[in-house]
């Protein structure tokens, strides 16, 4: 008995594949983390590509390069594929790797859906890319697909419309994962107040997408059988309203800006307290500031829709209701620096990438503010203004969480250092070329250029052409970080199971790289 | 304390704004305002932007000050309060009623801006693929307003003028000091009607009519884009307004109304071939060239050539059809409503006759207004 216990005791590797299957086949947490990861980089090059394209042509006035119908194309697919394809599941590739390890459970609760889950998302992706080859091209009506436009586009709608259905269901899987995985398999002692604040920044995630992303399924679906099936959801000779699209539309797409953004809280939520030395400030009122911002997510969305023409008491609820939004966000930040005040901060690359986030979103949430407000808001939807602030959210927020919390964690990933000091020009170069690329952008829209246009009048040229420099600098830096992780793998110094002098949680008591099955023996948690 | 003075000028220069500066390269705020609820706007605006600015210099100062005198590298020593529900609450209650009195003066533009009661005129706004119509509903004139810059220019083949992009054939003309409501819908797809001069942008809704209403205060032209991706020339679709006098305004209108009495007259006379080829030309170029080109040739996989087609060297029947009723799911619209039987006359008599088509076909206006029962 104890002989075969053994030989067996890890045996059961030698009926694991190795090679591609590996990966194909793998139901390990950490494996899936790695794929999620790896996807989403690759897809934020791609993105990246196409935005790197559509500065390209806005840098001058007059088209140069491309067909206005095709920079259309580009646009929309920027969008889908930056949002559904490089920031949301580079999230969820951070919940897989650190949600067991953080509440010490041996894996996800259904590691089989786990695999799934991820190799939905190549098969969608390829749809969307090879919609750019089908007669008429990608979809062109925007991510946003607002009908008529989108009723009388080419196939490649149809091919989107498919890739968002993927989407949703993998995204909807991985959700279900996380909660079960979150309420049923923490350690002995982890009661809920006592996650480290990641983990519930997805648990409140995971529970928005369940909630809407059949919502975004519902629309497009709608959208797909008044395209072919005759029906008129979004007509109004047959009975409809294409702004029904729109409404339910936002209803998921609120929800899903906070789906990309709360995550991202809670890195930073990791990294502030690790680099300060302190605990964080104020764990339970961010716990419910986070449950608030979410279930006010669901109160808000006709704020993209100031426009549409809805009555006088619409624009005033949505306003005071997202105007309300930036309360428990504000919270958060003053949450924030209080947990910096009196600590004893250095200032490794993880900690300035969050501290660039506190920074840039903060920025952002005021821009959004502004946004909040109707007789404002009339004058700057669907202008440039709504772009530099989206981006400042999305990037300079989730993204810099995203590449701050690579940083953190790599060591413990792979078990080896990143070189500190390219860590380091990586942030500063892209914190310097994304404001040069996207402050003058505020500027643009309050001046009146509108978004989603080729080519502008000449009094937006020259902040156009500044705009178009820090987006080439900011593509170009983002190769240093993929240059960075790749050296760190193949060269990296030898890292400690514990890195970060100030970390605490109990991936940190793990050896860096952790055995490929961790935690199959519970800790104790006091 | 003098690093977070420093961050506060930072923070105070950034938004610097040019209340009523001209047209610079380096507009850094909304357009100088021209009605009173555009006014009203820009006021609100400056507000939400102070109170934005001395929140992010208080928060950010607090930050980097910290971040300068907490670090380790100068020995600072780690506390561990790590909570406080007096502050928590204090922090709470605060921003909300700062938000509580923004509201307030917001509240009351948003209730001004829906009030479209009580116009002095009002006019009907129609967003197609892509160009404006506008119909004076009480005076029964109507016309299109097209983008009139030159594709030389868009391509770089010719220098760009000074309104390039932001000029019209037709502008809407309005007179100063009226109260005017727009009344906006759409024919094809979702467009929006946005002036910001005015603080006016109402999405134009297939199928639904919106209205928006302004008062312009000083004579002058005032222009504005479409505000809804609308397809491929989304962003070759703007509106000119001109403000005038009253009595100027009248003068124009009387002088409108005439020449559309005249066209009607018309309609019956048989014109000969180069006379519609003429008139045709123009047609297409501002009409069909956006898709089918000037040169007629189209764009493969997209939009059909048109020299040399079938359709348009066949049966004259098929060609008529295709133009006037369109092709239902593609975006080749049915023209009948969007041009007159003389525009539509011309422009087909032009298809037959121009490039490499040589069918010698002429269609008459009244051909054209038979097919309409």
């Amino acid at each position: 008995m104890d002989a075969a216990q053994a030989t067996h005791a890890h045996g059961d590797h030698a009926h694991h594949p190795s090679g591609i299957m590996r990966w194909v086949m793998t139901t390990n947490h950490k494996d899936i983390g790695t794929l999620y990861l790896t996807f989403s980089c690759i897809m934020f090059f791609i993105g990246g590509t196409m935005a790197m394209t559509i500065r390209a042509e806005l840098f001058e006035p007059g088209l140069q390069f491309l067909r206005p119908d095709f920079f259309n194309q580009l646009t929309t697919l920027h969008g889908l594929i930056m949002i559904f394809g490089a920031i949301m599941p580079a999230f969820v590739g951070f919940a897989n790797w650190q949600v067991p390890m953080m509440i010490g459970a041996p894996d996800m609760a259904f590691a089989r859906m786990n695999n799934w889950s991820f190799w939905l998302l190549p098969f969608a992706a390829s749809l969307l890319l090879i919609s750019f080859f089908v007669p008429g091209g990608a979809a062109a009506g925007g991510w946003t697909l607002y009908p008529p436009l989108s009723v009388e586009l080419g196939p490649g709608m149809d091919l989107t419309i498919f890739a968002i259905h993927l989407l949703g269901a993998s995204s909807i899987m991985g959700a279900i994962n996380i909660i079960t995985t979150i309420l049923n398999m923490r350690a002995p002692g982890m009661t809920l107040m006592k996650m480290p604040l990641f983990v519930w920044t997805w648990l409140i995630t995971a529970y928005l997408l369940i909630a809407v992303m059949p919502v975004l399924a519902g629309a497009v679906t709608m959208l797909l059988t008044d395209r072919h099936f005759g029906t008129h959801f979004f007509n109004a000779a047959g009975g409809g309203d294409p702004v029904l699209f729109q409404h339910v539309f936002w209803f998921f797409g609120h929800p899903e800006v906070y789906i990309m953004i709360l995550p991202g809280f809670g890195i930073v939520s990791q990294i502030i307290p690790t680099f300060s030395r302190k605990p964080l400030f104020g764990y339970t009122s961010m716990v419910y500031a986070t449950a608030s911002i979410a279930i006010l997510s669901f109160c808000v969305w006709a704020h993209h829709m100031f426009t549409v023409g809805m009555p006088a008491a619409g624009q005033l609820f949505f306003m005071y209701s997202t105007m309300l939004i930036a309360v428990p966000t504000g919270v958060k930040v003053f949450n924030w620096v209080a947990t910096m005040w009196r600590g004893s901060m250095t200032f490794e690359t993880p900690m300035l990438f969050a501290i660039g986030f506190i920074f840039l979103f903060t920025l952002g949430g005021f821009t959004g503010l502004v946004l909040a407000i109707t007789p404002v808001d009339i004058q700057l939807q669907d202008t440039y203004y709504v772009v530099a602030h989206f981006h400042y959210v999305l990037v300079a927020g989730a993204l810099f969480s995203i590449f701050g919390g690579v940083y953190y964690w790599l060591p413990k990933w792979t078990g080896k250092m990143y070189d500190e000091t390219l860590g380091k020009w990586h942030f500063w170069l892209s914190m310097i070329f994304f404001n040069v690329a996207f402050f003058v952008q505020h500027f643009l829209g309050l001046a009146g250029m509108p978004r989603r246009i080729p080519d502008y009048a000449p009094q937006f040229a020259d902040f156009n052409m500044i705009s178009s420099i820090g987006a080439f600098g900011f593509g170009l830096s983002q190769l240093v970080f993929v240059y960075l992780v790749i050296k760190c793998i193949r060269s990296g110094e030898k890292a400690p199971a514990k890195p970060w002098e100030g970390a605490h949680g109990l991936e940190w008591t793990l050896p860096s790289p952790p055995p490929y099955h961790s935690f199959e023996t519970p800790p104790v948690v006091k | 304390m003098a690093k977070k003075l420093l961050l506060c000028w930072i923070g105070l220069l950034l938004p610097m704004f040019y209340a009523g500066a001209a047209q610079s390269a380096y507009e850094l705020n909304l357009q100088q305002p021209e009605t009173p609820i555009a006014q009203q706007i820009y006021d609100l605006h400056t507000l939400i932007l102070w109170v934005c600015v001395v929140i992010f210099c208080g928060v950010f100062g607090v930050m980097f000050y910290a971040i300068f005198k907490h670090r380790k590298s100068l020995g600072h020593e780690a506390s561990q309060f790590h909570e406080n529900t007096t502050v928590e609450i204090i922090w709470t209650i605060i921003p909300f009623f700062i938000l509580v009195a923004i509201a307030y003066p917001a509240t009351k533009t948003v209730l001004a801006m829906k009030n479209t009661s009580n116009p002095d005129i009002s006019i009907k706004v129609t967003g197609y693929q892509w160009k404006w119509k506008y119909d004076y509903l009480q005076d029964g004139i109507s016309f299109y307003s097209t983008l009139s810059t030159p594709e030389d220019q868009i391509y770089g083949r010719a220098p760009r003028d000074e309104h390039y992009l932001l000029e019209v054939d037709n502008p809407l003309v309005v007179p100063i000091d009226k109260r005017i409501r727009v009344l906006i819908t759409a024919d094809d797809v979702i467009h929006s009607w946005w002036v910001p001069a005015f603080g006016v942008k109402q999405d134009a809704i297939v199928g639904f009519i919106r209205d928006a209403w302004f008062e312009v205060e000083k004579p002058g032209i005032y222009r504005g884009q479409c505000a809804e991706l609308c397809g491929k020339n989304h962003g070759f679709m703007p509106i000119v307004v001109v403000a005038k006098e009253q009595k100027d305004y009248e003068t124009w209108l009387a002088e409108q109304k005439q020449a559309q009495a005249a066209t009607t007259v018309n309609i019956n006379k048989t014109f000969t071939l180069d006379e519609l080829k003429a008139q045709g030309e123009k047609v297409f170029n501002t009409t069909c060239a956006v898709c089918h080109q000037v040169n007629g040739k189209g764009i493969p996989g997209t939009f059909p050539a048109l020299d040399g087609s079938k359709i348009v060297n066949g049966p004259k029947a098929d060609h008529l059809n295709i133009v006037m009723n369109g092709k239902p799911g593609t975006a080749m619209v049915a023209f009948s409503k969007q041009l007159s039987d003389l525009e539509l006359a011309s422009v087909i008599t032009y298809e037959r006759n121009a490039w490499g088509n040589k069918t010698g076909d002429v269609i008459q206006p009244s051909q054209i207004k038979a097919l309409r029962k």
